[in-house]
């Protein structure tokens, strides 16, 4: 049965964030990373400040942290490539330990780092604190056009059930004995890719005549409309109002 | 004679690619009925039951839902009529939850608010499953969802339930549970099938579709009691059950 990546993201809870309708929260989240993005590379000490605020927002979601950690894996491409930065980029050298490195390279890595690590620090509080379907709901609430909600209300229900025909096919052709060894493993691999893609499209099909029986008009109705209360508002816009502040702070001192 | 729920007049259709499915198919369905509607694989019923709820138009012939005709300005209200329950659960629950998906239907028909939430719970009582509201469709067991995906249709007070196979995939206790659970709705049915002990069992009278005609229409007992037609059509009871 489904265990997809959908069933683990989320996190059940009773903390503020959890509560906060998911409109005002996503509204905070990308207003915050907007902000944190656009403070001055240079500016280490405010990145450090707004990561804090990050990591607190995220720890007042009381989620272990043994959940959080592999979450925040996600970052970890990033971070190597703000590790090489330092020794691929050019212009003057300064020597770290017994490195010498380039000076544009290493403030760059450090920037990156601690914006990078900004943002997937509250997307992830975001995502624990958030049922899929909430999510879908405030892409709804915050007029996203139809077309795209309706795609990403899909994916949330049909990720598990194509991820288990995926391991169905796994098992059928393991049971015949495949392995995927080498090149010679790539056409059968690419026709199983090519079935369950001709699968998911039938599918598709068919769950389309079902709507259309059930009165569907090419718009999700709004069953459950999101309300959140101006105390709620406040506090999602809370981590966006500080990284305003020090946003003005550094370009003004 | 009351006005059948379902009338279908010389239906006949043909595929876009050519292939005729259906050869002038008459067929009434009166209040109240239980109806099953069998017949061997690529006879023509699913091609018969989207024509019920206007998904397909028939090239000749007419389809009339309690006195409606199905036509393009009468689509909306023909298809909150005829509930169709499809095969795989999983094409007819396409919502992140339950609750949003029973809602959906009556949701399209207007419905908003405390009045919504009454059909929404109304119908998952009806099958059963009223403690399954806030779960999401893929957690639920075969059973539960082919039970969810009947609700999802009953939310729309349909004046008939056409379900295309609603025993297959089941197990045997709870294809007995489902037949319980038809049997004590107040809805006219229309089932299609190839579980013909369970036609048996729901259904009174059945009509058989073979190549796209309708060949018997009687009593269910009578129609497959009768062995040259069963025989001719590729019907057949499974081993050891007799009527």
């Amino acid at each position: 049965m489904g265990s997809g990546s959908s069933a683990h993201l989320h996190v059940e809870g009773t903390t503020a964030l959890h509560r906060m309708p998911a409109h005002a929260k996503l509204v905070g989240l990308v207003a915050f990373v907007l902000l944190v993005v656009s403070v001055p590379a240079q500016h280490r000490l405010a990145l450090l400040v707004l990561l804090l605020v990050a990591v607190g927002v995220l720890l007042s979601t009381r989620v272990p942290v043994r959940h959080l950690l592999p979450r925040l894996a996600v970052e970890l491409p990033f971070a190597v490539f703000a590790l090489l930065l330092p020794f691929v980029a050019i212009g003057p050298q300064v020597q770290v330990g017994p490195f010498t490195v380039s000076q544009t390279g290493l403030d760059a890595a450090v920037a990156l780092l601690l914006k990078g690590t900004c943002g997937v620090v509250v997307a992830v509080a975001f995502a624990v604190t958030t049922r899929p379907r909430d999510l879908v709901r405030a892409l709804q609430h915050l007029r996203v056009p139809d077309t795209l909600v309706t795609i990403a209300g899909f994916m949330v229900r049909y990720v598990d059930v194509v991820g288990d025909q995926m391991r169905r096919m796994r098992v059928a052709r393991a049971s015949r004995g495949f392995t995927a060894r080498s090149v010679r493993a790539w056409p059968p691999l690419a026709a199983s890719t090519g079935a369950l893609f001709i699968r998911s499209y039938e599918r598709g099909e068919r769950v389309h005549l079902a709507m259309v029986s059930r009165g569907w008009s090419g718009r999700m109705p709004v069953t459950a409309p999101l309300v959140a209360t101006p105390a709620q508002w406040a506090l999602a816009l809370a981590p966006a109002a500080v990284a305003a502040a020090v946003t003005v702070g550094v370009r003004l001192g | 004679m009351s006005v059948p729920v379902l009338d279908l007049r010389g239906v006949a259709y043909a595929y876009p690619g050519g292939h005729q499915a259906l050869f002038g198919v008459d067929l009434h369905v009166h209040p109240g009925e239980r109806v099953a509607l069998l017949g061997p694989n690529g006879a023509g019923k699913t091609t018969l039951v989207l024509h019920l709820n206007g998904i397909l138009t028939p090239g000749a012939g007419s389809v009339t839902v309690s006195g409606l005709p199905v036509t393009h300005a009468n689509l909306l209200e023909v298809r909150r009529r005829v509930g169709i329950v499809f095969q795989d659960p999983d094409d007819q629950l396409f919502m992140p939850t339950v609750r949003d998906d029973v809602a959906f239907g009556p949701a399209n028909l207007g419905l908003r608010g405390a009045e919504l939430e009454a059909r929404v719970v109304e119908a998952l009582d009806l099958v059963g499953v009223g403690d399954l509201a806030d779960r999401a469709p893929h957690h639920l067991s075969f059973g539960q969802r082919r039970r969810v995906a009947i609700a999802t249709v009953l939310a729309m007070r349909p004046e008939i339930l056409v379900l295309d196979e609603p025993s297959s995939n089941l197990d045997p206790a709870s294809r007995r549970e489902l037949a319980g659970i038809l049997r004590s709705l107040d809805v006219t049915v229309l089932m299609v099938t190839h579980d013909l002990p369970y036609a048996v069992e729901l259904c009174e009278r059945s009509v058989v579709l073979s190549q796209g005609s309708v060949v018997a229409d009687g009593a269910t007992r009578e129609v497959l009691g009768d062995a040259t037609l069963m025989a001719r059509h590729r019907l057949e009871l499974p081993v050891g059950f007799s009527i």
